[in-house]
């Protein structure tokens, strides 16, 4: 009987790894499912009106970055310190210019959640292609959300994509 | 693994034997290339109305990350125009094979038969990165500086060592390539480990012998293979095939792990999330710091970019290598385990860079039009598009393709990390020496999120 033993040992082995693997892939696919659907925290904050001053100068706003509640009235005065700069928010579809010394005036209703960059369209400079800030209106769900699955892809694929 | 044999298409064996569909490719490219040049040495200094710029950093850069080194691996080599003055003048031709070329054909020295010069060239460009992507006269200096390095490397050495031991761009298409489901492979081998001759290496009437100085006998990845097609043409036995495999179909292969390779990697690494800092990121005194060469604030950088991409990231990779290896008990050496581990970062650098041009290709790609109609920004107006305003495309959608990218980059390496640690392991030893390096990946991933999406 021995020449079954190590076949039966075998098949054991192979069934218990499928059925492990099987273990493997249903958490894996459950905790995803759970960092997908868990709602994102929710600003308790009625809407409000926001006036936001934003420095353009040499390649950088002032501040860089600018942070609202989703459904917040956005009122963005643009003043620029040196040359021509612009100010396109992504997304939103927004523009506007300001002229050396000038301020232009922006307002929107912060009526999408998430974040946005903020990217000069008028030629500054050499940078200008680089120059952004960034517009958070609430939580940034999708890196968030990004952050959590990548946490579990990473360790359930060790288990599941062995040789 | 399975393949499929492109080869066997009647048409398309005449199509990539005949030297005249790439030489028609490689003298458009050749044109678009010269223009860039012009454009950039006399054409407007600002970036966004100058072709140089926005065709070589915007269009071409993005093109060969999105598209041709994930699809076409080394298909960008076959046809680029940097190599192609000193090839000709080696060759003694254009299109046919004639044996009347010039050149010393000197062998490529032993102790830099590796890619050290390429992983020293691309931090060179990453010093400079903020002034050669944004002046069209330091991109138009540069590339005549390349033309010129290839051409002097080509009448010295022999065949193209300029593409497979200096070039900078070369090696990042190498590195990545493996992952490519594109290949050049021998059809059968016993066949040709009877053929005595070995006319894809040597040449004969129909081809040269193998501008690459690979043998295609042994070649088990696509890093040394340019895709050029002397071997389709000089292979008298017609053993040669094209075949369409799996992605990362190379990845599996210990040929080709070694240290230089690896350290490329953790240059590729390095500088896409050095890139995604100072380009993508809203840190306005950053940007200047890079863009001020010569300065103290570009100095800091300087030391900053190099410490990162050399030290600080293969440091950490190293560290979780050795947490592994105390975790599973391996007696394998460090080293050995090091450079077989960081193969498995290629699939994670790829898709890096691809979610990093995700973000600033759709931000700028409409300024195509414009210098499409108005290469050098004087002011014409060849095809109508000169005045198309600039708009980003897509950007609802960038944030969730740079998130699937960075994923896919993520769970494709961890199938490699675990596959590597098995060579060698038995399995939860395997399991064990994989935690710490998966612990870097994710953490490298996060960062990148958070550059990118945050």
């Amino acid at each position: 009987m021995t020449h079954t033993k190590y076949p039966l040992s075998n098949t054991c082995t192979a069934r218990r790894r499928k059925c492990f693997k099987s273990q493997i892939a249903v958490v894996a696919v459950l905790l995803a499912i759970a960092v997908l659907v868990v709602p994102a925290p929710m600003s308790l904050a009625a809407p409000q009106e926001r006036h936001i001053r934003i420095e353009a100068s040499r390649f950088q706003y002032t501040p860089s970055v600018v942070s609202v509640n989703p459904g917040d009235r956005v009122t963005i005065d643009l003043t620029s310190t040196d040359v021509v700069h612009g100010l396109y928010v992504d997304d939103y579809a927004l523009n506007i210019t300001a002229d050396p010394g000038q301020t232009t005036r922006l307002t929107f209703v912060a009526d999408k959640a998430g974040t946005f960059a903020l990217r000069c369209s008028a030629p500054c400079g050499p940078i200008h292609p680089f120059m952004v800030g960034r517009l958070n209106v609430g939580s940034n769900g999708l890196l968030w959300r990004a952050i959590g699955i990548a946490s579990v892809v990473a360790f359930a694929g060790l288990w599941w994509f062995r040789k | 693994m399975m393949r499929y044999e492109l080869t066997q298409i009647p048409w398309l064996k005449r199509l990539l034997v005949s030297r005249w569909p790439i030489f028609l490719v490689r003298a458009v490219v050749l044109a678009g290339f010269v223009l860039t040049i012009v454009a950039g040495l006399v054409g407007s200094p600002v970036g966004s109305h100058n072709f140089a710029i926005i065709f070589v950093w915007i269009a071409w850069w993005s093109f060969l990350k999105l598209l041709a080194i994930p699809f076409g691996g080394r298909a960008w080599c076959a046809v680029c125009p940097i190599p192609m003055a000193g090839e000709w003048m080696q060759q003694g031709a254009l299109v046919g094979r004639s044996a009347r070329g010039i050149g010393l054909n000197r062998a490529w020295p032993k102790q830099f038969r590796n890619i050290w010069i390429p992983t020293g060239a691309f931090a060179m460009i990453g010093l400079f990165s903020a002034v050669i992507l944004t002046l069209p006269r330091v991109t138009g200096w540069v590339l005549l500086g390349f033309i010129a390095v290839a051409l002097v490397v080509s009448l010295v050495y022999e065949r193209r060592a300029f593409c497979r031991h200096i070039c900078p761009i070369g090696g990042f298409i190498g590195l990545y390539s493996r992952l490519a489901p594109v290949e050049v492979r021998v059809r059968d081998r016993a066949e040709c480990a009877t053929h005595a001759d070995k006319t894809c290496v040597t040449g004969n009437e129909q081809g040269y012998g193998c501008p690459w100085q690979a043998v295609p006998l042994a070649l088990v990845q696509n890093t040394n293979c340019g895709l050029c097609m002397e071997c389709l043409r000089s292979c008298s036995r017609d053993n040669i095939a094209v075949n369409l495999r799996p992605f990362g179909a190379d990845m599996g292969r210990r040929a080709g792990r070694s240290l230089d390779q690896a350290y490329f990697g953790f240059m590729m690494l390095g500088s896409v999330a050095v890139y995604s800092t100072v380009m993508l990121g809203a840190w306005g005194k950053l940007k200047t710091a890079a863009f001020e060469v010569g300065s103290v604030a570009w100095l800091s950088y300087a030391a900053v970019f190099l410490a990162f991409t050399l030290g600080v990231l293969p440091g950490l990779f190293l560290l979780a290598v050795w947490a592994g290896r105390k975790l599973a008990g391996s007696t394998l050496s460090l080293r050995k385990t090091f450079i077989a581990q960081s193969h498995a970062l290629i699939s994670l650098g790829l898709l890096a860079w691809v979610a990093f041009t995700v973000s600033f290709a759709f931000a700028k790609f409409s300024y195509v039009w414009s210098v499409l109609s108005d290469p050098f920004g004087w002011g014409w107006n060849l095809f109508g598009t000169a005045h198309v305003p600039w708009t980003p495309y897509l950007m609802n959608l960038a944030p969730m393709l740079q998130v699937l990218a960075l994923l896919g980059g993520l769970i494709w390496t961890s199938v490699w990390v675990r596959r590597i640690a098995q060579e060698e392991l038995l399995e939860k030893q395997a399991v064990r020496q994989s935690l710490p390096v998966m612990l870097f990946c994710l953490l490298f991933t996060i960062g990148m999120l958070w550059l990118l999406i945050g």
